[in-house]
């Protein structure tokens, strides 16, 4: 949302040319333990007033998520899975929302130069005031994350707080959880504050606990601890092995200079026709062959 | 004799192609040359720039499918129009086997041609499909209007498709612009109709025949 001059930024999208890049930043990452969430919500409020938001307010479908979904002014939700296991009841929340992955999709499949950056921090952000509103951030996230607004044609997402990072705070929704289960730090950190929150998880019976960071993105800056981590899938669907769909990676990736090579050589060719065999003209010789030709009333 | 020649010499033009089927054409070729100039600039980021030629990003967006629309209404014209004369025949099959002696001009090994030689129907069978094509996956990635509908595999799935056929039809774009650039006479046929008895003897020259003697 904000282009901060204090990040270093590692990637623009659709920039052919190098960022710059000299300076080595700290990764970072927020750590969600999805064990330790009561589902209060706070970090959704804390999300809407930092960074002025005011979702429309939406309507009960049975169930505790609200907002239902993702929205271009609610950055981040709650989702409620009820999961039962060995005869207990287990209420899984999740707070989804971007994960800023280390390989963006969105980034990648972004037409409109520099409206999508990646900061060295890790951090992805959208640049609203560059974006062209085209959707393609859409087609390459894995997470269906980014939403278009209606009201004025961009795309908007969760910023992991870019500005209050840059300035050394944490994202408004760690600041204001009440039990802990928002975390960030370092990347290094907060996956050494994962191994020993999954180690209380497998202490307690929960076999499978584990941390998710997936590879398929290259790893993400937000990451889950999940306690059945071998089953992503019972968190209201999260991807078990995300990856940038290959579909958009031929689109964004080979096609692109294959296309270019096409329509150069296209043009080559006809230049170098004309210039070696010259126009195909019309001579006095064809004009008289067709006047000569039988004709219906001569 | 003199009467004969002089009948002849008035005879010696002929409309390549009427009023309404040139207007058909250039109300296309508009909408293509728009559609390439912003579609490229969505493909590549080097082109970006050109978003400028339509005020902008945002506005290249919004604009982009909806002239891709009147493509579409304006193409079907022009599908129905030469459906007919470019029907595929064994003769194309033949002409297309020396298109070597069209490339380097050895006109008298080539098989004569109709209203539409084979390169010209192949041209037509590319369009029609890069069209059709085109049209069902940029509805597909409209995302103001059918981003909610559509399946998120399915979008991307016409991104992709969407790229390789556009740039299948800029190709074919221009080899079919270098073809009337080449081949003289026949951009004056496009823009004012005629062209003369010797073009269509050297060009098409089934089609000549068909028409002097009055059989088609």
């Amino acid at each position: 949302m904000v282009t901060t001059q204090s990040l270093t930024i590692r990637n623009r999208s659709a920039s052919t040319e190098t960022p710059p890049s000299i300076r080595k930043d700290l990764e970072v990452a927020k750590l969600l333990d999805v064990s330790k969430c009561i589902g209060c919500k706070a970090c959704q409020s804390a999300c809407m007033a930092w960074n002025d938001l005011r979702p429309e307010v939406s309507v009960n479908t049975g169930v505790y998520d609200n907002p239902n979904d993702l929205g271009p002014a609610a950055w981040t939700v709650m989702r409620f899975s009820e999961h039962e296991e060995n005869d207990r009841l287990e209420w899984l929340i999740r707070k989804d929302g971007c994960m800023h992955c280390t390989d963006p999709g969105c980034l990648k499949a972004c037409p409109s130069p520099g409206a999508i950056v990646q900061y060295a921090n890790g951090i992805v952000d959208f640049v609203a005031d560059k974006c062209i509103g085209c959707g393609y951030c859409v087609k390459g996230c894995p997470f269906d994350v980014p939403r278009i607004s209606k009201v004025d044609n961009r795309a908007y997402k969760c910023s992991l707080c870019s500005d209050r990072v840059a300035v050394g705070q944490s994202p408004a929704c760690a600041k204001s959880c009440p039990t802990g289960a928002i975390v960030f730090g370092s990347k290094e950190s907060m996956i050494e504050h994962a191994k020993g929150r999954i180690e209380d998880l497998k202490s307690r019976g929960y076999q499978n606990a584990g941390l998710y960071d997936p590879e398929g993105v290259g790893g993400t800056h937000v990451m889950y601890v999940l306690q059945h981590a071998d089953r992503p899938e019972l968190y209201a669907d999260l991807p078990k092995d995300p990856k940038i769909s290959p579909l958009v990676s031929l689109w964004k990736g080979a096609l692109k200079p294959l296309s270019m090579v096409g329509m150069g050589m296209a043009v080559l060719a006809g230049i170098f026709h004309f210039v070696s065999r010259g126009p195909n003209e019309v001579t006095e010789e064809d004009e008289e062959n067709a006047r000569n030709l039988p004709r219906r009333d001569a | 004799m003199t009467k004969i020649e002089k009948l002849a010499v008035v005879r010696d033009t002929y409309v390549r192609y009427n009023a309404a089927e040139r207007i058909n054409h250039w109300i296309v070729v508009i909408c293509s040359l728009l559609l390439m100039l912003s579609g490229l600039a969505f493909f590549h980021p080097s082109f970006f720039w050109l978003t400028a030629l339509f005020g902008g990003g945002q506005m290249a967006r919004a604009l982009h499918p909806w002239i891709g629309v009147v493509l579409a209404v304006a193409f079907t014209f022009m599908g129905v129009r030469f459906f007919r004369q470019n029907i595929w025949t064994k003769e194309d099959t033949r002409w297309m086997k020396h298109i070597g002696d069209v490339i380097n001009h050895n006109e008298d090994k080539i098989p004569e041609a109709g209203r539409f030689n084979a390169a010209q129907k192949i041209v037509f069978y590319v369009m029609f499909w890069s069209v059709i094509s085109l049209l069902l996956s940029g509805l597909a990635l409209w995302h103001h209007y059918f981003g909610d509908m559509v399946p998120i595999d399915l979008q991307r799935f016409a991104g992709l498709v969407h790229a390789v056929m556009a740039a299948a039809m800029i190709i074919t774009m221009i080899v079919h612009v270098y073809a009337a650039i080449w081949n003289s006479g026949s951009i004056r046929a496009m823009t004012r109709g005629p062209v003369t008895g010797g073009w269509l003897w050297k060009h098409h020259r089934k089609y000549l025949r068909e028409e002097v003697s009055g059989r088609k």
